[in-house]
């Protein structure tokens, strides 16, 4: 395991008990219906206005083409990128890239980091990492700034916020400015945005992520909605962006379709509000921009992945509409999976990143129905409920004994059409002994988890209830 | 036409009037059913747990039982999306992977085969149903049709939709024992969409999901019947 996991350390109790104690949650549940809700109704639109399906099986084609010459691309990417005057890190894991980042910050004498959203940012714990080398760092995406003055982890790769509803972040405003600050949604951005500029303005480092970048031009895209990318890219004297290193095509008529597709499966919209295209520091003949810019490409697990079972996890352009899309999530939001990355992609991604073997995050892959809405919902097609299903046949030693044992024994058993045979009668006897006015509401053992949400018919059809 | 039908170890254990109803419905249409002796489980439970050795063991048993040329039929979404998606996946690379795909290529969910064959069976159940979409019929059989079309195909029948029709139930295998509490949740709300159409039953392809639904109903006390969809059609 890396020195930074991808799961969140603090984290406590099992996904289990943090699900459970999610799902409990009235005011959650309405948030995430409401977000969800509207999600689903902007791709509805996208369907009804474009080729969708089309759309996506190019864009299948066009990550599994980039991730398989990911190696010519990223030399393609640094050497156009070098000539720019940019500097080029390749990290091998996340302690490295953080290293990277907190020696140059100390370098430049820098105090202040200001931030615009990115999750590989967030899987390799930079903020913890420049915070511990005594750096203030701020998040200028509403959002994750939201999240960060709350001190909690995001709840989505898109929105990390959505689990939140209005009263809550005017609360969390109030105590963060010490004034009182309206509850009305133009009063709380101007808010935001009169709080944040003065981070703009005297940070010495602005942090990006990298939503997509084109090798044959060494140019990094920075796709947002608040214009906080453009300030946090252009205005600080160094620029960072971290990018995790799967993320990149080779040409712009790759990088257009992928740039396409990203709203629309991402915000249920056919474009996001800015597209930062950056290639490079600052040119001697311009006027603004970057001293210097910094592109750190974090492996973190990844080039093990090509070649393999999971190969295709790396199509994953981030757009967070598995989540959108996902039961599971719907119903407990993204913080009880205890990874950045949570939802289907989360649940696949986080254990095969980290190695699942030496994974904590083995649990993530069983927490899911296979209802294939992920793949379904998915903008590149990768099938995520395939995926996970792999994914648990991967850590089966970190499963409970009754488990492995049960399914050692039932293969032995129901293979042989005897045994089979007497098992069934056994479990038709079983039911007419111990069911009462046509339930079982009880069951022993580990079946006791089946009858702990739900009784068990004695007949079929099930005896309805009495009326 | 000779066809194989597979009851499916849920049926053959919990709805055994599903096995026989599907028989009927098929003979009814013409079809020479054939029940291979010996006939176990897809393999399914622990395919989808985590355990493809455990898996291949049930599976391979089975794909001797349905040896052949015959088309395989089954009432069940999730057993024949396990034949026909996963079992190519599941042999590759072993000396069964031809059979796999051979078995693959003629298994069908039952309404899928009435379909396919333009076959009515002549139900003359009449009522109102409402139908839940079971996620391995939907998303990876990608078959939302064929058991409309056979209610369609019956004039007594009186289909009424749900709201979320297309949602999980929340059965999932064994992540409705691994977390009971949320699937719980989602087979309640299941139940719920299902009572609020106001049909006298709840059909589905699946027994899988309808024994979750219909036992988290009777838990919380919402007056639901649930059926197979073969059960109905078999009237």
């Amino acid at each position: 395991m890396s020195e930074r996991p991808v799961s969140y350390e603090d984290v406590t109790g099992t996904l289990r008990e943090r699900a459970t104690e999610a799902l409990g949650d009235e005011q959650l549940r309405t948030n995430l219906r409401a977000s969800a809700g509207s999600w689903a109704a902007g791709r509805k639109r996208m369907d009804e206005q474009y080729p969708f399906q089309e759309m996506r099986e190019k864009g299948r084609e066009i990550r599994t083409r980039a991730v398989a010459e990911l190696p010519q691309l990223l030399d393609q990417l640094e050497e156009n990128l070098t000539a720019t005057g940019g500097v080029v890190y390749r990290a091998a894991d996340a302690a490295a890239a953080c290293r990277y980042v907190v020696e140059l910050a100390q370098r430049e004498g820098a105090d202040l980091v200001a931030k615009s959203k990115s999750m590989a940012t967030e899987e390799i714990k930079l903020n913890e990492a420049l915070e511990e080398a005594g750096l203030r760092v701020v998040e200028t995406d509403l959002g994750e700034w939201i999240i960060q003055l709350a001190g909690q982890h995001p709840s989505h790769i898109v929105a990390p916020a959505v689990h939140l509803n209005r009263e809550e972040v005017a609360d969390l405003f109030e105590q963060e400015s010490g004034g009182p600050v309206e509850n009305e949604r133009e009063a709380l951005v101007a808010h935001a945005r009169q709080r944040l500029r003065e981070v703009f303005a005297t940070a010495q480092i602005g942090v990006s992520g990298v939503n997509l970048a084109v090798a044959e031009s060494g140019t990094i895209c920075v796709v947002e909605n608040e214009g906080n990318g453009r300030l946090v890219t252009a205005l600080p004297r160094i620029h960072v962006a971290v990018m995790g290193m799967e993320r990149i095509v080779g040409s712009w008529e790759d990088a257009a379709h992928i740039l396409e597709l990203l709203p629309m499966a991402a915000i249920g919209d056919d474009a996001a509000g800015y597209v930062n295209l950056i290639t490079g520091p600052r040119r001697p003949d311009e006027t603004d921009g970057p001293e210097q810019f910094h592109l750190v490409i974090v492996d973190g697990g990844r080039s093990a992945l090509r070649g393999g079972p999971f190969e295709e996890i790396l199509n994953c352009i981030r757009c967070g509409a598995c989540l959108y899309a996902c039961p599971m999530w719907k119903s407990v939001g993204g913080q009880a999976y205890g990874s950045p990355y949570s939802g289907p992609i989360g649940a696949v991604l986080t254990p095969v990143l980290e190695g699942p073997h030496a994974s904590s995050a083995g649990q993530l892959p069983h927490f899911s129905s296979l209802c294939g809405a992920c793949h379904e919902a998915c903008p590149v097609g990768i099938p995520i409920h395939d995926l996970l299903v792999k994914a648990r046949g991967q850590a089966t030693e970190q499963r409970p004994r009754s488990e492995r044992v049960g399914m050692w024994l039932w293969s032995r058993l129901w293979s042989n059409p005897v045994a089979y045979g007497i098992g069934r009668r056994l479990a038709r006897a079983g039911a007419r002994v111990l069911g009462r006015r046509g339930w079982i509401e009880r069951l022993p053992g580990p079946a006791g988890a089946w009858t702990s949400q739900r009784d068990v018919p004695t007949t079929w059809p099930p005896k309805p209830p009495s009326s | 036409m000779r066809a194989l039908l597979m009851r499916t170890c849920l049926v053959d254990h919990a709805a055994p009037s599903v096995g026989r109803a599907a028989r009927v419905v098929l003979e009814r249409c013409g079809v020479d059913v054939v029940e291979p002796r010996g006939q176990t489980c897809c393999g399914q439970p622990a395919w989808t747990a985590g355990y493809p050795d455990e898996a291949r063991r049930v599976a391979s048993h089975t794909l001797q039982v349905f040896a052949g040329e015959d088309p395989v039929i089954v009432p069940s979404g999730s057993c024949a999306a396990m034949i026909r998606h996963a079992y190519p996946e599941a042999f590759a690379g072993t000396p069964d992977e031809d059979a796999a795909r051979q078995m693959a290529d003629r298994t069908r969910e039952l309404t899928q085969f009435l379909a396919e064959h333009g076959l009515n069976p002549g139900c003359s159940h009449r009522g109102s149903v409402t139908y839940h979409d079971s996620c391995h019929m939907l998303r990876l059989l990608e078959e939302k049709e064929s058991p409309r079309t056979a209610m369609a195909g019956a004039s007594g029948i009186e289909l009424r939709e749900m709201e979320a029709t297309d949602v999980c139930c929340g059965f999932g295998g064994v992540f409705s024992v691994n977390y009971p509490e949320v699937s719980g949740r989602l087979g309640e709300e299941k139940a719920r969409h299902a009572a609020a159409t106001g049909a006298d039953e709840l059909v589905s392809c699946d027994v899988s999901c309808l024994l979750h639904i219909a036992g988290r109903a009777h838990r919380t006390g919402t007056p639901l019947r649930v059926r197979h969809l073969a059960e109905v059609l078999a009237e």
